[in-house]
This record gives C-alpha cells, structure tokens and sequence, in this order.
C-alpha cells in the first residue's frame, strides 16, 4: 500500500469520514475528489450538486424513490445464509442478493434515483456510459419507466462481449451507441458520455453509473447505492443477531462496494475489504487493479488513485469482467485505502472464473463474472479465520457473462 | 530567454501584446493549434517554427489518452502522437532545443494529469526555459487551479482562463478578472472541431466577455474559415484555430497557406 499520509494524519480524515465530514464543500474526500471538468461543465454540475441537496433528502422525493424501489425494482432483495459455502470454507457466509434487484444487479438502485432526480432538474434526455452493459440496461429501464429519451455509450469491445445487454438496452427503447475511439471499453464510453453532455449541458442530464466522476457524482451515487449496506446490517442484525465480521465486495469504478461499506464504516469492529480486477496478472496493462497498484492523478473528473505510466498516460486495463475494467476508482476508496479502514486486493481471471462456478454449484446462484471476484477474496479470508462469520455483495447476476462463460468455463462442456 | 527584458517581463504578457500587435496592424489575430508531435515529431517541429512565423500566437496541444473536451480530429491527432512517444518531456526539450526562437508566443494546452505526472514543483521553471509563455488546461476549472496557477506565475508563466455561453454573469465577470494572455472565450457550447456560422447569440455573448476583459479576447472551438473570422472581427481581438488547422497538417497540405487565407 503507498503511504500518502503520516499515521496521525490518516487517523483524522478517518475520524472525519466516520463523522460524515466527507465529501466537504469542495467535493473532496480527504485530498481525493473534487471536480476537474471543463468550464462548460461547470454551472450542470453547479445545478446538480444543488439538485442533489434540494432532493434527496426532500419527502416526496424519499417517498416515491422508495415507491420505485420497493414496487418496481425488488427492494428489500435478500439476505441468503450459503449453507455449503459455509461449510466448505469453514464459515458462517450471507450473500447480498443484489442479483434479485430489477434488471439484476445494483444498478438499479442508482439509476432510477438519478433519473428521478433528472425528471425534477427538468432534463429532456439521459445519457449514460456502460461497461457491462448493466448501467445501461438499468438506466434505459428507468427511463422508460419514467418516459425520458434515453441514449447508452458502450465501448465496441463491450458490446461485443456483453451482447446479450445490448439486446436489453435497445428492447428497452434506449439508443446505444458503440465506441470505437480510445480503449473502446468503459472508459471511452465515459469520455463519449462527457462529450456529448459538453454539447448540451442545459437540456441533458448524465446518468453516471459509478462513484467516479466529478463532484457531486461520487456522493451521489453513493447514497442512492448505500440502501444495500443499511439493508445489509439491519438483516445480518435480524437474521444473527450481530453484524459481520468481515464484508466484501467488488471494486471496479467502486458503486456496489461503496454503497455496501458506506453503512458499515463506522462499525470500525467489521472488516471491510475490497477486491479488485487482478485480470492476468500484476504486469502493468494486464489488470485493472487501480488502488493496489496505481498512484494518484486525475481522470474523467476527479483526483483519484489511476492506473498510469511515469507521463501520466491513462494505461489500457485488462479484465475478464469488463464491469471491473477501468483504470480509475472513485475518490471515496482512495481515501478509505489510504486512511486503512477498507483493505484493498486483487484476484485473477481463473481465480475468479473458478469461484464462479463454486457459487453456481454450491448455492444455485450464477453470480456476475465481477462479483465472482468477491467470493474469491471471502474465500482466501475465511482460510485464516475459521468460524467467522461474513457477508459477500453479490452485486448482479451472471447471465450477461453467457458469451464469456461459454468460452472460459463450458468450453468443451456442451 | 536570452535577453535580460525577457527575463524581466512575465511570459503570459508578451501573449497580449502579440495579439494587441496584430490588432494594431488591422488584423484579428490568429492563435494556431498544432497537436504536439503530430503527424511525426520531426515534421511537427519544422511546421511548428513555420506556423509561429505566420501565426500570432502558438498553442500546442500535450497530447493525453483521454481528451474529454476534444473532437474526433483532435483525438485522432493526440492518439497518433502518443502512439510516436510523444510526452511533456519532449515537448519541453524539443521546444527548449529550438534553434531558432520562434517570433510568436508559445502557450501549451495540457490535460490536468500529465503536468502532474511531469510535477509541478519542476514544470514552471522547465515551461520557462523552453519559451512557454502560458498554458491552457481545459479540465482545470478556476475553484482547482490555485496550485498550478501559483507555481507557473512564480516562474512569470500564465494560466488562460476559459469562458463559455453557459457561464453565469458573476462567474464570466470572475473569470475574466483571473484570466492571463488571453481570455479564451469558447463559441460553440460542446467539444471542438464542428462547423458553425456565427450566430446572432454568439456576438452578443462576445461582446458581452469583452466589456469584462482587460486583455484580449479570443474565440475558439469551431473556427474555420475567413468568413468567421471576419464576421467576428468586430467584437474580438483574435480567434483560436484548432481542428481546422490539425486537418489541414493531416492532409499534409501548408499549415502557413491555410493561415494566410483566414487573414483574407
């Protein structure tokens, strides 16, 4: 881990973030964040940021985001006991269901927050980036719940290999545009997304899917994805009686695993770990394991940790999960890996790949191929900590990884 | 910098006076956009003197991975440098190696992240040695630039401001107050390179960044023929010439013909 701080200095913004001092005025969490846009961008974030001061916690807003959650998108979804996971790893494991919610992953849960949001600023049309292809999907289903013209940026790669997502999107009404400029993956469906909100910043709104971006982005998104965390220690605490002792979660742009940890940050007795993307391996280029092996810069919008070389050139990533495959992390994580609270590591493809199909045959769940990277880091933990009990976000389902999954793990097999 | 005036005279104030200059001659001034390294890095450096020959100010763009505020001919140009080992580095010695300094100022317009990486406790005095005279940074709005802006102006190096149709009165005023070289007034609301007339809007919003200014204004984004230039001479002191003229070096046609004919 890079030691950016002294000791006591990372204990304070640790105390701060458990107080709930971050992001402060300036969008930033500690030195991470802030809001590096250009000026055109400047007065849509202005508005946003109000926007998001005026409503989320307004009533009626409260309300009827609760009204979609729970009558149209799934919500609460499930806390599942895994009996023979439990018994394998020697633990005591619960799984976050977010693969039960509407579209099926956590997506969702941001997306119709932001597009109702989007509907009171007085947006004429969404446009969203994805990476695989379940933002997108999740965000063309809350605007067609919610009538708003509604256009996707994916990455050509991924559309190639999240192709079943594509379908959705299209089924769903929204536009999908593939991007074949930069890495053609996420990160170049961002940079498309951000262009075409430069050129009408009044009348369109940007449904950013992960707690990247400029201020208020990150916040944003994270209280509207912190619903699964507070869901998460009210049933471990009805379910067990106590909370967890370690929680873990994916970490790509950082939205599931934010939303988890935020609720838990000040139960400083819970571990909370993160796995990211170790893809082939720690060569530069072969993963998109950005906290673990990357260093401070800025991207699409924020001063965040950053997969980059000495000219501080964005790198290419690689990932079997093209949801986990991007060079950045929201600024949030930066300053919870740096305080130490969250513990940050990697997984390979085929570790991944392989607590995949322990999930699918132990608990009758296909899990999404980045989630798969969660169960892989519990897995490692439960090993030294026999009895413990612990909680896995299961972030979304698997059945967009079809096309990967019949190459990987049934090839050979049909 | 050679002589002991230059060593003198902040860099970003030779910017105005070489816009005021071809004010005063009856022109607009022309502020030339070349992607650093592009199409190669030796045919970049032999246009690049030839260009500040004939253009009034020179911007040269630090080519980045992901240019979020540029178009498709921008993108194609940064990527192509990049893929010819083009860097902050290079661009910095190549300009300081020059063997002859060119007669029009020199600005660098650099994403936030590689000046970083470069550092920027070394980047003012290195943009000094090399003839910087100012740098434009187009995902750096004023509430973050504090740093960068302290550092380069202890090296007498400036930080253009941007300003678009969508600012807020009180903020353009803001802006316009803060901005060295050139107050960069962005016409077109959206990312560079597309075509456009000048409309109505368009003029009264210039006019309305020019009583704020006191030093020049320029416009930019979307400049690309004598008739634009012409309809805008009446409310600004020069224009910024990007993708048009990044398209004219990619068809390998004369950069300095091309400037000539948006003086016409």
């Amino acid at each position: 881990m890079q030691r950016l701080f002294e000791v006591g200095e990372a204990s304070a913004l640790l105390c701060r973030e458990i107080a709930g001092e971050f992001p402060d005025a300036r969008g930033r969490f500690g030195p991470y964040g802030g809001r590096y846009v250009p000026e055109t961008l400047v007065p849509a974030l202005d508005r946003l940021e109000a926007g998001v001061h005026r409503w989320l916690d307004d009533p009626d807003f409260v309300t009827e985001l609760g009204a979609q959650l729970s009558d149209w998108a799934g919500r609460p979804t499930a806390l599942s006991y895994a009996p023979t996971l439990s018994a394998r790893w020697g633990a005591k494991v619960y799984l976050k269901r977010e693969d039960l919610a509407h579209t099926g992953a956590h997506k969702i849960n941001n997306a119709i927050g932001q597009a109702l949001l989007a509907q009171r600023l007085g947006a004429k049309r969404i446009v969203a980036e994805t990476g695989a292809g379940q933002h997108g999907v999740a965000s063309a289903a809350a605007c067609a719940r919610l009538g708003l013209p509604c256009t996707v940026y994916m990455g050509a790669i991924d559309c190639e290999r999240q192709a079943p997502n594509v379908g959705r999107m299209k089924l769903l009404g929204a536009t999908v545009v593939p991007v074949t400029g930069g890495d053609q993956t996420l990160r170049a469906a961002i940079d498309e997304a951000l262009r075409d909100w430069v050129s009408d910043p009044n009348g369109t709104y940007y449904l950013l899917g992960s707690a990247v971006g400029p201020h208020p982005y990150p916040l944003m998104v994270r209280r509207l994805q912190s619903v699964i965390g507070r869901e998460t220690r009210a049933q471990m605490l009805r379910q067990t009686g106590g909370l967890p002792d370690a929680v873990f979660a994916c970490v790509g742009g950082g939205s599931n695993s934010i939303g988890m940890f935020h609720p838990f940050i000040g139960d400083t007795q819970v571990r909370l770990i993160g796995l990211e993307a170790g893809g082939r391996g720690p060569a530069l280029g072969d993963n998109s394991a950005t906290l673990t092996m990357g260093r401070p810069g800025v991207l699409q919008g924020c001063y965040s940790m950053l997969l980059q070389d000495a000219d501080g050139q964005i790198q290419e990533t690689h990932s079997i999960s093209a949801g986990l495959d991007y060079p950045g992390v929201g600024p949030e994580h930066s300053l919870l890996m740096s305080t130490g609270r969250v513990q940050y590591d990697y997984i390979t493809d085929d570790e991944a790949l392989e607590s995949l199909a322990e999930c699918c045959a132990a608990e009758g769940i296909i899990p999404a191929i980045e989630t798969a990277h969660a169960f892989t880091g519990a897995r490692k933990w439960a090993a030294q900590h026999p009895g413990a009990t612990l909680v896995i976000c299961l972030s979304g389902r698997g059945d967009k990884d079809m096309p990967t999954l019949q190459r990987t793990l049934l090839q050979g097999a049909l | 910098m050679t002589t002991t005036a230059a060593m003198t005279r902040p860099g970003h104030e030779t910017i105005g006076a070489a816009i005021r200059a071809a004010n005063a001659r009856g022109e607009t001034a022309i502020v030339g956009f070349m992607t650093a390294g592009f199409p190669n890095k030796e045919k970049f450096l032999q246009e690049l003197v030839r260009v500040a020959n004939t253009a009034d100010v020179v911007e040269i763009g630090v080519p980045f991975t992901d240019p979020m505020a540029d178009g498709m001919t921008i993108q194609r140009a940064s990527h192509q440098a990049l893929t010819g080992g083009v860097s902050l580095a290079w661009i910095l010695a190549s300009l300081q190696a020059l063997p002859v300094r060119p007669t029009a100022p020199l600005l660098l317009m650099s994403y936030l992240n590689p000046l970083l990486a470069y550092g920027l406790d070394r980047l003012p005095a290195a943009a000094r040695a090399a003839g910087v005279a100012g740098f434009i940074v187009p995902d750096l709005p004023y509430e973050e630039c504090a740093d960068l802006r302290t550092a380069l102006e202890s090296a007498g190096v400036g930080l253009v401001q941007m300003v678009t149709p969508v600012t807020p009165p009180e903020r353009l005023a803001m802006l316009c107050r803060e901005a060295r070289g050139f107050i960069y007034a962005v016409t077109m609301t959206g990312t560079t390179g597309k075509t456009a007339a000048v409309p109505a809007a368009v003029t009264e919003y210039l006019q309305k960044v020019r009583a704020l200014a006191t030093i020049p204004v320029c416009a930019g984004f979307g400049i690309r023929s004598s008739e634009q230039v012409r309809l805008l001479k009446p409310v600004i002191e020069g224009v910024v010439v990007g993708s048009a003229l990044v398209e004219v070096l990619e068809r390998g046609e004369d950069p300095v013909a091309f400037i000539n004919a948006l003086r016409a």
